[in-house]
């Protein structure tokens, strides 16, 4: 139960972030890719300074848990192990960045979309949930 | 610059409070909070940790709702279309779930454990969102703004 409570509270403070960063807008995230709007003055900029937000408090504390044994409410740290720069994670990562910059959305502001926007958001959170499963099932079939 | 739209005090706290949320969840639960993972396998078949991933998965809605009525003025603009959205949150929910990460997972989590493979991730998906949004908006002319 414990580990529930946490996590509803660190999603509640996520989605907070996303809301007050500019994350939740579309339009401003679009605006931050246009990089071509530099040349006429429209680029947006803001949006990297969420990542530098994030990356202040994340990086010391990556590495206090580091030198810890265990999580404060679970039994052990589950540390990503893979670290292989192979296909699929190209492939990945190319194929989320142009879904990305058609809609300006990725799959956090996906979420809280849901609750800020209408149709729109139904239509996208559907649409990666399609995705999501066409990944799970081809994986499940292996290939 | 668009400098009537540039606010980066607020990009930069909202950066923090989610920096915030992603430690709660792994100083806490030993958990990494990508989004696009941890809702990838609330899909899955139900097991010890689908409870953690519901409540994180639905907190994200919560909170921002919360700081939309503190702020008062969080509208969010759609502007793409309903073709355009179906292919965009295909692309985006396959190519996280191939890719192994998103934009918390990578790019929040991953650079700050000096992960390469997040770097290279995080440059990557960067590179290919900004060349899609010059290619839809300066070769192609569609105007979404």
């Amino acid at each position: 139960m414990t580990r529930i409570i946490t996590a509803l509270l660190a999603g509640l403070i996520f989605g907070a972030g996303l809301a007050l960063s500019g994350m939740a807008d579309p339009q401003k995230v679009l605006a931050f890719l246009d990089l071509g709007a530099i040349a006429t003055g429209g680029w947006d900029p803001s949006l990297a300074f969420v990542m530098g937000g994030g990356l202040i408090v994340t990086l010391p504390g990556f590495a206090i848990a580091r030198r810890r044994n265990r999580p404060v409410v679970a039994e052990t740290f589950a540390w990503p192990t893979a670290s292989a720069i192979d296909k699929p994670l190209l492939a990945g990562a190319v194929l989320f960045g142009i879904g990305w910059g058609l809609a300006g959305i990725c799959p956090g502001p996906a979420l809280t979309l849901l609750a800020l926007d209408g149709t729109a958001a139904i239509i996208f959170f559907a649409a990666m949930l399609a995705g999501m499963i066409l990944f799970a099932v081809q994986k499940q079939i292996g290939r | 610059m668009d400098w009537n739209a540039f606010n980066p005090l607020a990009a930069l706290s909202g950066g923090a409070l989610i920096g915030f949320a992603a430690l709660i969840l792994f100083l806490g639960i030993g958990r990494i909070a990508g989004v696009s993972g941890v809702l990838g396998q609330v899909l899955q078949r139900p097991d010890s940790e689908t409870g953690w991933r519901l409540a994180f998965v639905i907190g994200l809605p919560l909170g921002a709702l919360l700081m939309a009525r503190v702020l008062g003025d969080v509208i969010p603009h759609v502007a793409t279309g309903t073709l355009g959205l179906i292919a965009a949150g295909l692309l985006v929910g396959y190519g996280t779930r191939l890719g192994s990460g998103c934009t918390s997972g990578h790019g929040i989590c991953g650079l700050a454990r000096l992960s390469p493979r997040s770097l290279v991730a995080v440059l990557l998906f960067m590179a290919s969102a900004m060349a899609t949004v010059f290619v839809t908006r300066h070769l192609l002319g569609v105007s979404s703004s």
